[in-house]
């Protein structure tokens, strides 16, 4: 970063700017985020509903507008052009400015959520949160809260640059159609059901808030007191959205990854992908490719998936204890069965898939895997209140602020135009790691390389966000098959020459290593594959 | 020990250097005054387009080199001393070799233009030709017009990265349509229309007269030989095709022709002294391959057999099936086998085009035995390993065009024309029996 060039131009002056379009929409763009940031001062607006559906539709229209002018009028084709001479998509001032301003949001929504406007239980919320309480009523029948402000927000933003994603890449049907569901996903499962759902909840009635495309780990707190308690009580609507979340994690996302890769999920219903995908599209570019970038993230996320598994069995056995003959699952019962299911994991890959592996992933799972056991083990042979040495509370909160609030919201979006469109998804989602997992280990899903074409040109690797080096792949002309990969299609789309393609196929050849390119002499070919 | 010297860091001497490190202890040095390290020359056009920074063409991270102990000296050669086994830099240093890999690639063709080498013309090629292009036109105040002389590859990807600075382009051609030395007819009309779709004054059937001078040492405009017609233009675009960049070599003992000559094995005359990549030529042309191919992929082969025969398993150079590809603005191009501009006497050719002429393909085949002889592919990307498959199993043509599924290698959920182009296909062939 530090020898960054922002252009070989003498005059100083990047090549591309705004139109005079662009330069409206810009304008009826911050038209309505000015409302929103007026509304945080001491202005009360009259008609707060029609103010609010100023502002967001002032939005919308901004967006759409400025992608219209930005693609509509050149020819379907990959049009990167002049991406890293923009100062917002080359880490450039503006770049900054928006990672600083998002990172101030983030740090606002998630710790002083009474700036925005939060008053708490029976007052009547004021501020940006208070301007959006007609719409949460209208919804869901309850006031707004600031996660509530935050899902509109969201859902505006993939929705928006969802039409900019289509539109850019409109060449590609893979790149729209996954786009669409996204866009899908968010507005139905993660904003409008949820809402919907809370609409139902009366005093003998209640359901936690669930988006049910949220699966554990990633939705790390579906397995705590209140709201299992909640689901129980219930009845069977919510006994029934219990065992579906246990489903979704031992059953249904296996399935579906074995099938499609772990992509079904990260690029194609996910709202952490979504947005990702959608909003963060101008940074994907700038994801650290080098090796030991590389090396961070393998350790990185891990880590969070121990943390994460940890704390939710700390959490989950803590309750369990406080009415042992309430229910077969007692706290023993609940300790070994973790354990159990654990060492099988292990076991099976160590005994089936061990030559995948490199030898610092297998020293990691079997350091892992120690350190579990040991504190299951230790927990077990002593009499101590506190699980794992620690009390799960303090687990539970620690994960809650580093790696739910800090790392997922902001670090994870905050630092988009900093660190690229996938920070969040590349070191710190548990999901994406144990998604991985199955994807390295036991998926159909690969990206294969067309054999000699690749020109090493690097377009590949610049635009993955997964900060992957594609190409040194594509010039060995080997399949991809990477824990990481979330399968966006980027890669395959950005390739001048035609190189790359996303494919679900038997299990069979799946990792292959050539050595010498196709359309190289056979004997040669042969001569190499013998040495090796 | 033994020391192997490469001169030049693109794909060949890189590839070469990486295969001997691969399979042997000896001391490798390459040397290269247009670079530190290696880069991609086929992305310096993203460069300039913003698509990359230069860093992102360096396909291994700086530490690459020294990890794998390939010594990288930054110098040029100014010549060789078989006898005493030397090579000889400007800088009047001598390193000796025990053996020696020509890989200089080439050098754009001039062909004597009154003017070219004026201020503000320039070729696309090296890295350096890209830091003239950001200085002779960084915008389009700057640069209002480009004229780009040449209708091959790199004449036309020139001309799209002026355009994505909003530069006017003229582009003289010199057939009268664009490549069709090497695209059939109905592909290359095809592609000038593409060309003109993107706002390029395409100009075909004309030659450069010459470059006209500001009076200050730099371009002012281009004459047009056949209509006399003056372009006013800031920069020239010189994209006539490459040739061996092998000046340095004159009056050394290498036998040269066009190129370095080699043997099969890409000998020299000279022992010890090897030339592969752009820079070399075949004493023959192997199968219907041209003596001398400015092709990447074929750098990157010969730099592979190279470090065979350097490493004591003496091995012959033999490429399989043709294939290539390339990209015209927005259609991309494969082509497998061969598919000849103009038929051979024993070649039929069958052709079908998308309505939106933007999609096409061309298959070619003997007549007489009706085997598959290549294809040509606008706008549909196709599997390499099955094509050449099927080229080296002599399919016939009728079943290559129903198993052509089997090859496509677009991604999910395209649109497929595989029924249509079976469809045309046997309407066809019940006209012709």
């Amino acid at each position: 970063m530090s020898d960054f060039k922002r252009s070989m131009s003498l005059t100083g002056e990047p090549p591309k700017a705004l139109t005079v379009q662009q330069k409206i929409a810009v304008l009826i763009g911050m038209f309505g985020l000015g409302i929103l940031l007026l509304s945080l001062t001491s202005i009360n607006f009259p008609n707060k509903a029609l103010w609010l559906i100023t502002s967001l539709v002032s939005i919308t229209v901004g967006i759409i507008w400025f992608s219209s002018a930005a693609y509509l009028d050149k020819s379907e084709g990959i049009k990167n052009d002049g991406v890293w001479f923009k100062s917002i998509s080359s880490r450039g001032l503006l770049g900054w400015l928006a990672g600083i301003a998002m990172t101030g949001f983030y740090v606002v929504l998630y710790f002083y959520p009474q700036f925005l406007g939060l008053q708490g239980e029976g007052k009547d919320n004021v501020g940006v949160i208070g301007l959006f309480d007609p719409l949460s009523k209208a919804l869901s029948g309850n006031p707004a809260s600031q996660w509530f402000v935050y899902g509109t927000l969201y859902t505006v933003a993939i929705l928006a640059f969802g039409i900019k994603f289509i539109w850019k890449y409109r060449h590609n049907r893979y790149e729209k159609i996954r786009t669409m569901s996204v866009m899908f996903f968010q507005t139905a499962f993660a904003f409008l059901i949820p809402e919907f759902m809370a609409r139902l909840n009366s005093d003998s009635f209640s359901l936690p808030y669930y988006d049910l495309k949220n699966i554990w780990p990633l939705n790390y707190s579906n397995f705590e007191q209140y709201r299992v308690d909640s689901f129980i009580s219930a009845g069977t609507v919510g006994t029934a959205l219990l065992i579906f979340g246990v489903i979704s994690i031992f059953v249904i996302t296996p399935i579906l990854t074995y099938k499609y890769g772990k992509r079904w999920y990260c690029s194609w219903v996910c709202g952490c992908g979504g947005l990702a995908e959608t909003a963060g599209d101008a940074f994907r570019q700038l994801s650290d490719k080098r090796k030991s970038a590389w090396n961070i993230e393998r350790w990185v996320i891990h880590s969070v998936v121990v943390f994460v598994v940890l704390m939710t069995t700390a959490v989950v056995y803590t309750y369990l204890g406080y009415d042992p003959n309430k229910y077969w699952l007692t706290r023993n019962v609940f300790l070994i069965g973790v354990a159990v299911i654990l060492t099988l994991v292990f076991a099976g890959v160590m005994i089936f898939k061990r030559k995948q592996l490199a030898k610092d992933a297998k020293y990691g799972a079997i350091g892992y895997f120690v350190i579990i056991l040991a504190l299951i083990g230790f927990h077990y042979f002593s009499n101590t209140e506190s699980v794992f040495l620690l009390k799960a509370e303090k687990l539970r909160s620690s994960y809650g602020f580093l790696i739910g609030a800090v790392f997922s919201g902001v670090v994870g979006t905050g630092f988009y135009p900093i660190l690229g469109n996938r920070v969040w998804c590349r070191f710190g989602c548990p999901m994406a790691a144990i998604l991985g997992f199955q994807q390295r280990l036991f998926s159909r899903f690969r990206i294969t390389t067309n054999g000699g074409q690749c020109i090493s040109c690097g377009n590949c690797s610049t635009y993955c966000e997964m900060g992957i080096d594609v190409r040194s792949y594509a010039q060995k002309g080997e399949n991809i098959v990477r824990s990481s990969c979330v399968g966006c299609g980027i890669c395959s789309a950005v390739c001048p020459r035609g190189v790359l393609k996303l494919e679900n196929d038997t299990p069979a050849g799946r990792i292959n290593s050539k050595d010498v390119l196709l359309g190289n002499d056979v004997d040669l070919m042969e001569f190499v594959n013998r040495k090796v | 020990m033994q020391h192997t010297i490469i001169i030049g860091n693109g794909i060949s001497g890189v590839t070469a250097a990486r295969h001997i490190r691969k399979l042997s202890d000896q001391q490798i040095t390459i040397i290269s005054d247009e670079t530190d390290f290696f880069f991609s020359r086929t992305a310096l056009m993203y460069v300039y387009m913003g698509h990359m920074k230069f860093e992102h063409t360096q396909p291994y991270e700086n530490w690459f080199w020294e990890k794998n102990r390939i010594d990288l000296k930054k110098g040029r050669v100014t010549g060789v001393d078989a006898t005493s086994r030397e090579v000889i830099l400007k800088s009047g240093d001598r390193l000796s070799y025990t053996s020696l890999i020509i890989a200089v690639g080439s050098k754009p063709n001039k062909f004597g233009w009154p003017g070219q080498d004026l201020e503000g013309t320039l070729g696309m090629y090296h890295k350096q030709d890209l830091e003239k292009l950001e200085k002779y036109a960084p915008t389009n105040k700057v640069c209002k017009r480009a004229v780009i002389v040449g209708g091959g590859l790199i004449g036309i990807e020139l001309a799209e990265m002026l355009r994505t600075r909003d530069i006017e382009v003229t582009f003289l051609v010199r057939e009268d349509s664009f490549w069709n030395g090497v695209l059939p007819a109905g592909e290359s009309e095809m592609i000038n229309e593409h060309i003109r779709s993107h706002h390029i004054d395409l100009r075909l059937g004309v030659n450069l007269k010459q470059i006209i001078d500001d009076g200050s040492g730099r371009v002012k405009a281009i004459e047009i030989a056949e209509t006399g017609e003056i372009i006013d233009c800031e920069v020239v675009g010189l994209t006539a095709g490459v040739s061996p960049n092998i000046d340095f070599l004159k009056g050394s003992e290498l036998e040269l022709g066009r190129g370095v000559k080699v043997n099969r094995f890409l000998e020299t005359n000279l022992p010890n002294v090897y030339a592969i990549g752009d820079c070399a030529e075949q004493h023959e042309g192997i199968g219907l391959r041209r003596p001398i191919e400015a092709v990447w992929y074929t750098g990157r082969m010969m730099g592979e057999t190279v470090a065979q025969t350097i490493c004591g398993n003496r091995i012959e150079y033999k490429p399989g099936h043709w294939f290539n590809s390339a990209k015209f603005l927005d259609i991309e191009y494969q082509t497998y086998g061969w598919v000849f501009a103009k038929p051979q006497a024993y070649e039929s050719q069958f052709h079908w085009m998308h309505p939106d002429r933007t999609k096409c393909i061309t298959v070619s085949y003997n007549h007489d035995t009706n085997e598959f002889l290549g294809i040509n592919t606008f706008g549909i990307r196709m599997r390499h390993e099955v094509f050449d498959r099927w080229l080296t199993e002599n399919m016939d043509v009728d079943y290559v065009i129903k198993h052509l599924k089997e090859a496509n290698f677009d991604p999910e959920f395209y649109k497929t024309y595989e029924s249509d182009i079976i469809k045309t296909f046997s309407q066809q062939e019940t006209l012709l029996t």
